[in-house]
């Protein structure tokens, strides 16, 4: 009786994925549908928080006060984004709480990118230039994603990225238009991020271990190698237009595939990033930790005093 | 997209006395916002809780945006040529003129939120009658102003409360911000010579009775966070005029270092 029960539920869920119906909270899913939903939405609200702190560390040395302030209300719309993606991710049943333990234990991943350091004021145009690039390129077809917080979601996050990006180019063009220092500071900055953005599209397809589930279900739109494509021939028209080099030998034009061949992404490197050995991942968790654990006064005592005034406003009604 | 107001004033009816006066008074107001506003953006992605990392980031953004309107009036007022990041960037501790309190380091969320709750107050109340000053350029920053200080008066508020009346350990950091940082507060309200001139001249509201008013909210607030006011505290001053604490070098060396590094340039 009950396999009878769960194969309806199941052929019901199908059938709304196949007719690109939303998938909703208190719909019936698949365990496994829902892990990797977890798993993706809270992968990516810690994206957006530890994705603070590269950016973060050059707010104070901002060398305007109008970037200083585009700066700051960049990062901060990143803890808007991390906010409703924790959001999202708690309508699957799993507390914000129990994400960022998941984090802070080493349990759960973020974007590998954010464990490159930011080391000098072209960093804050090339992440915006490419890293939101990059991550526009993922998120733009998770707002067709199956399942309808996530969706939803997404609409807001992409709208408020492309404005990032549009900002980091704008960046990167007055540093190549500017001093031939900032032109410099440009291309280093250039030579340092492209590769590890290009890793942002994850394994390739052969070795990704999700893909075809996800793209199944629908979760996933395009396959990493596609995106990663498409990413590049994008970018090399925008790097050729701010004049600089992109740092590949092996990059040229193929007129059959209508694209570039690119260089092969260094796997290793990649590998390594992800199991913790990048250059910043022990600095960006500690830092996430000691925020935590530093804060815990302050959330007992808001807590606390919640209790008390509940209590008080108890005792004048009764 | 500028966030930022931008005055445009008939100055034509000043005197050079006068323009050099509401020159140095709105620098003062641009530093005082800068240096705050500097502080709280310090804790960009380090907050206790993430909708507090927003809060105090949505605070920074205003005081930000608050400095560039009033370093852009200075600018205009002193008729040099210079810029708000000219007068922002290449001006050394000695010519700021913010007050000590502002500069302090942000300590843990307590000292912070005590720093802010003392200047929000002062801050709140000087903007509400600024607002009427016979001077358009400043009147017109301030009722912008006004309505972003009515709410960070709200939040630091608020969070003085929570943490004095919360728990044992909050009420004992909370309190002992207030003992470092009481001593700092008299500056808010100690006249320099060109406030001393300006609120003669009826251009801005004159201290004593602002200072009244913030007495009695912050007597208010402290006493629902059962917090005490240290007593016979010696007030200290001198960042107005000047003469700062060593912190402001730091912040300084921090914030100004590219235009320092690569002087002239566009960014």
């Amino acid at each position: 009786m009950e396999t009878i029960i769960e194969k309806s539920l199941e052929e019901a869920f199908e059938e709304k994925i196949a007719n690109e119906i939303r998938i909703e909270p208190k719909d019936w899913m698949p365990e496994q549908y829902r892990k990797t939903l977890v798993r993706q939405i809270s992968q990516h609200a810690h994206s957006e928080i530890v994705g603070m702190l590269p950016e973060g560390n050059w707010i104070t040395r901002a060398p305007s006060l109008k970037r200083k302030a585009i700066l700051l209300s960049k990062v901060q719309d990143e803890a808007g984004h991390g906010l409703y993606l924790y959001s999202a991710a708690e309508t699957l049943g799993t507390s914000r709480d129990q994400m960022v333990a998941d984090l802070h234990s080493g349990k759960a991943k973020y974007s590998s990118i954010f464990n490159y350091p930011t080391l000098s004021w072209a960093d804050i145009g090339a992440i915006g230039w490419l890293v939101d690039g990059a991550a526009i390129m993922n998120q733009v077809p998770l707002i067709r994603t199956s399942y309808g917080p996530y969706a939803r979601a997404m609409v807001r996050v992409c709208k408020e990225e492309s404005f990032h990006q549009r900002q980091g180019f704008e960046i990167m063009m007055t540093l190549c238009n500017g001093a031939p220092a900032q032109k410099k500071m440009a291309q280093e900055a250039f030579n340092r991020w492209w590769w590890p953005t290009l890793m942002m599209f994850g394994p390739k397809d052969a070795e990704s271990p999700n893909t075809e589930q996800s793209m199944r279900w629908k979760i996933k739109r395009f396959t990493n190698d596609e995106l990663r494509q498409r990413f590049v021939d994008m970018m090399v028209p925008q790097a050729e237009f701010l004049g600089l080099t992109v740092p590949d030998k092996d990059l040229r034009w193929n007129e059959a595939k209508n694209g570039y061949d690119f260089g092969e992404v260094d796997w290793e490197e990649f590998w390594n990033v992800v199991k913790g050995n990048g250059p910043c991942n022990k600095d960006r968790i500690s830092t996430r930790v000691k925020a935590h654990e530093e804060g815990a006064w302050v959330r007992e005592a808001a807590l606390a005093h919640a209790q008390k005034r509940a209590e008080r406003e108890a005792v004048n009604q009764a | 997209m500028d966030l930022h107001h931008k005055p445009t004033v008939d100055l034509q009816g000043y005197s050079p006395e006068l323009r050099a006066l509401l020159f140095d008074y709105t620098l003062q107001l641009a530093d005082t916002s800068l240096i705050l506003g500097h502080r709280l953006s310090e804790w960009c992605g380090h907050g206790p809780i993430l909708e507090q990392d927003l809060a105090m980031a949505n605070i920074a953004l205003d005081l930000i945006g608050e400095s560039r309107s009033y370093y852009q009036y200075a600018a205009e007022l002193e008729g040099q040529g210079r810029t708000e990041d000219d007068l922002a960037y290449l001006r050394d501790a000695v010519e700021y003129k913010n007050p000590l309190l502002v500069e302090q380091t942000n300590g843990d969320f307590g000292d912070t939120v005590m720093r802010q709750f003392l200047f929000d107050g002062f801050h709140y109340f000087l903007l509400k009658e600024l607002q009427n000053s016979p001077d358009k350029g400043l009147a017109g920053i301030a009722a912008k102003s006004f309505k972003e200080a009515s709410y960070h008066v709200k939040w630091s508020a608020e969070w003085i409360i929570r943490l004095g009346d919360g728990t044992e350990e909050s009420r004992r950091r909370i309190q002992k911000a207030l003992d470092n940082l009481w001593i700092f507060s008299g500056e808010l309200y100690t006249m320099t010579d060109t406030e001393k001139a300006l609120a003669q001249a009826g251009f801005i509201p004159d201290y004593s009775g602002l200072l009244s008013q913030w007495e009695a909210h912050v007597a208010k607030i402290f006493a629902e966070a059962t917090l005490e006011v240290p007593q016979n505290v010696f007030m200290q001053k001198g960042g107005k005029t000047g003469r700062h604490s060593e912190h402001l070098g730091y912040l300084l060396a921090e914030l100004q270092y590219l235009q320092r590094a690569y002087p002239g340039l566009e960014w």
